[in-house]
């Protein structure tokens, strides 16, 4: 078999994201029939800069989405006769099978791999920026609200973590010798537990007079809660439907912890500008409880800043993911992820640069994607 | 302002107390210890024997005393053996017992001694921080009148055609990490896949002899990421600026608009950049590490990687230091000069 040529590896790539792009028409389709009736995400479509990156953001959920469909090859197989092997190079033995973008150092699919990596990617740093907020949502608001020693000591704390050298702070928590002392569970036992702590506090506040209805969003946190919780951090969930590698927990509290203190001065920040406004000074005058002030008052009025920085989180944790795997901590060398695939395939860059390319352009056609939907995110809610 | 000064250097002490409390803490776990001991007596230790090695070299103290010890507040531990020969932190090899300090530690200038460069370790230290001072230098010599002069143009006439070109240009660099515009670089500039071989793949030579051709890559890619928060943040300040009466007011007066922009705005637009840029140095610390992997620059942050990878403690420690004073002393900084240039807080 021949060699496929640059054309035909460009038409044999846009074939396999088939799946994707009828995804992309059909969302962007009905998003635009009902752009009046979306709020602020209707209103992206105004920008052409929000639109470019929704565009680019969307892709890559739906690569993860389908990547089995896209991907040609497993992206672990080793087949013989196919390392460093150039772009669109037939596999050996298969009739009608490319390689794509060619064979990386072990002789797998390079394409597969970009494509099953997306996966990992798209798991872990949005997850990781919820909890990340929700860590910094249910210490800050308190700390701006209430102010005073409770305040001084937790910036103080914040300060002390974002003082700390990033790349040296996952140097020293991501090593397989601390997952021997058991550090990693015991912080992701702490912050775990602050997305239990703020639903809690979020029904109990708003629900405080009509029992049945507290009770019952009560018992479904609680119950829904420490299940997830029993699984995640201490993998001991009963029916085993929750479940984190121990590596894959060790970066996952990593980036957790880098990322709240940001997330907690952010939202503090906000809370004490918020609180000099009339509608809560409304609200302490009708005898509200203060956390209900702070989740049902602070909260929703700080939204549009927490949104657009909730997007430049996500693609800030994308980038450091792919610190952790550029240096190999974490996880596993075979990991298709896209920070694991640029450390393997920088090694032999000068002789074979085609394994190093297709991951660094996908983590930045992402981050890139992810910036520019925060700009036009945060363009649309200057406007009103 | 003598009051503000003095608290915010009491802060940073405690701060750097806690800091490296926390990284002595985490250097010094159970698993690196038993990994030292076999890397330094033999790999086919007992663990009863491991545990009498760590037991002989001072090891088992409490957590806080050994801190105190390494910190050069506590006295260096001194352990007799049966023979009677007397061994202990702070007496080398060589040298009688007599003669032999009670405290060594960092503020007595001993940084202790690196198990994988085999050399007392603030002689490693200085060399590494020269080679990389010379990197950052150069790196702040591209980057910041770079980013200064894409975010002045851009915040000069918000809303423009220049302005948007040069603003999605500043996104697109905060979106490309150092290991993405490095990887990209080297394949395009210095592989023969990318044609043009007009710089080399490796810094390794630019520890002697820095010359154009080995040092541009590395530079680039470090100033790459940092200038597009710069020159968004020199745009933002700009077009406030450029929104204020007083710039009207020279307008209408007559005055030409690149005599207000050099007069009137650039000043006043340039003191919020110029505390961002103080802070993007301990930013550059991760860049750092990554650049000077990738390029096979031995500078600071490959020992760091290389302290890291063979479980060198003191080394690991003296680096950890090393980052976290240059993190407080930039953000110390960046706070005076923020009170300084402003005269509005200055004078309240």
């Amino acid at each position: 078999m021949e060699r496929l040529t640059a054309s035909e590896i460009f038409i044999g790539l846009l074939t396999q994201f088939t799946p994707v792009w009828i995804g992309l028409a059909v969302i962007l389709a009905f998003s635009w029939l009902f752009r009046s009736k979306l709020g602020l995400y209707g209103k992206l479509f105004g920008s052409p800069i929000g639109v470019a990156g929704l565009i680019l953001v969307l892709f890559w959920v739906l690569t993860a989405i389908f990547a089995d469909l896209i991907a040609t090859m497993d992206p672990l197989t080793q087949i013989s006769g196919m390392k460093n092997k150039k772009p669109g190079w037939p596999v050996s033995g298969e009739e009608g099978q490319w390689y794509l973008l060619g064979g990386d150092n072990l002789a797998r699919d390079v394409f597969s791999r970009m494509v099953h990596g997306s996966r990992i990617v798209i798991a872990i740093a949005p997850a990781a920026t919820i909890f990340a907020f929700m860590v910094g949502v249910t210490l800050g608001l308190p700390s701006g609200y209430y102010g005073g020693k409770f305040d001084t000591v937790l910036s103080f704390i914040a300060n002390l973590v974002l003082a700390f050298p990033v790349i040296l702070l996952f140097f020293l928590l991501v090593t397989p010798e601390i997952r021997e002392t058991g550090v990693p569970l015991a912080m992701a036992g702490v912050l775990f537990l602050f997305p239990i702590i703020f639903f809690l506090m979020l029904f109990y506040s708003r629900f405080k007079e009509q029992p049945p209805k507290l009770a019952f969003s009560v018992i479904v946190t609680l119950v829904l809660g420490f299940w997830a919780y029993s699984g995640l951090a201490f993998n001991k969930d009963p029916f085993g439907v929750f479940y984190m590698d121990p590596n894959l927990l060790n970066i996952f509290v990593a980036v957790v912890f880098v990322n709240s203190p940001t997330v907690f001065r952010i939202v503090r920040g906000l809370t004490i500008d918020i609180k000099t406004r009339d509608y809560v000074a409304a609200a302490q005058t009708r005898g509200e409880t203060p956390w209900y002030i702070m989740l049902w008052e602070v909260l929703p009025n700080a939204r549009g800043p927490l949104i657009v920085d909730f997007c430049l989180r996500i693609g800030y944790t994308t980038i450091l993911l792919g610190t952790l795997g550029f240096f190999g901590l974490g996880l596993t060398p075979e990991s298709p992820d896209w920070g694991t695939t640029i450390n393997e395939g920088r090694k032999l860059l000068a002789v074979y640069p085609h394994p190093a390319l297709p991951p660094t352009i996908a983590l930045m056609t992402l981050v890139l994607g992810l910036n520019l939907l925060a700009d036009g995110l945060r363009e649309e809610s200057l406007r009103d | 302002m003598v009051s503000f000064l003095i608290r915010r250097t009491g802060v940073m002490l405690l701060t750097a107390l806690c800091l490296t409390f926390c990284v002595f803490f985490l250097t010094n776990l159970e698993p690196n210890l038993e990994k030292l001991t076999k890397s330094e007596g033999n790999q086919r230790m007992t663990d009863v024997e491991v545990q009498s090695w760590l037991e002989e070299n001072g090891y088992r103290q409490p957590l806080l005393k050994r801190y105190g010890e390494w910190l050069g507040v506590a006295q260096g531990w001194t352990r007799t053996d049966e023979e009677g020969k007397v061994s202990g932190r702070c007496i080398k090899r060589g040298v009688p017992v007599e003669e032999a300090p009670k405290h060594c530690g960092l503020l007595q200038g001993d940084w202790g001694f690196s198990l994988v460069f085999k050399e007392n370790i603030d002689g490693i230290i200085k060399e590494k921080l020269g080679l990389t001072g010379k990197l950052m230098l150069c790196v702040l010599l591209v980057m910041v009148p770079a980013a200064l002069i894409i975010g002045v143009i851009a915040g000069m006439r918000e809303g423009s055609k220049t302005d948007r070109t040069l603003s999605t240009f500043s996104i697109l660099t905060t979106s490309t990490p150092e290991y993405v515009s490095g990887v990209i670089f080297i394949i395009v500039f210095a592989s023969k896949f990318g044609g043009l071989r007009w710089f080399k793949g490796t810094a390794a030579t630019a520890m002697e002899n820095i010359t154009f051709e080995n040092f541009t890559l590395p530079v680039i890619t470090l100033a790459l990421y940092g200038v597009g928060y710069i020159a968004r943040m020199t745009r933002a300040s700009m077009a406030e600026v450029m929104n204020e009466q007083y710039i009207r007011t020279a307008r209408l007066k007559g005055l030409g608009f690149s005599g207000v922009v050099l007069k009137h705005a650039l000043r006043n637009a340039l003191i919020a950049p110029f505390t961002v840029i103080m802070l993007q140095i301990p930013w550059l610390l991760t860049g750092v590490v990554i650049v000077e992997t990738l390029f096979n620059y031995k500078g600071f942050g490959w020992t760091l990687v290389a302290a890291v990878g063979n479980n060198d403690i003191e080394l690991l420690l003296a680096c950890s230091v090393v980052a976290v004073f240059v993190v407080l002393v930039t953000q110390l900084l960046s706070d005076i000069s923020y009170v300084f240039l402003n005269p509005r807080i200055r004078v309240s």
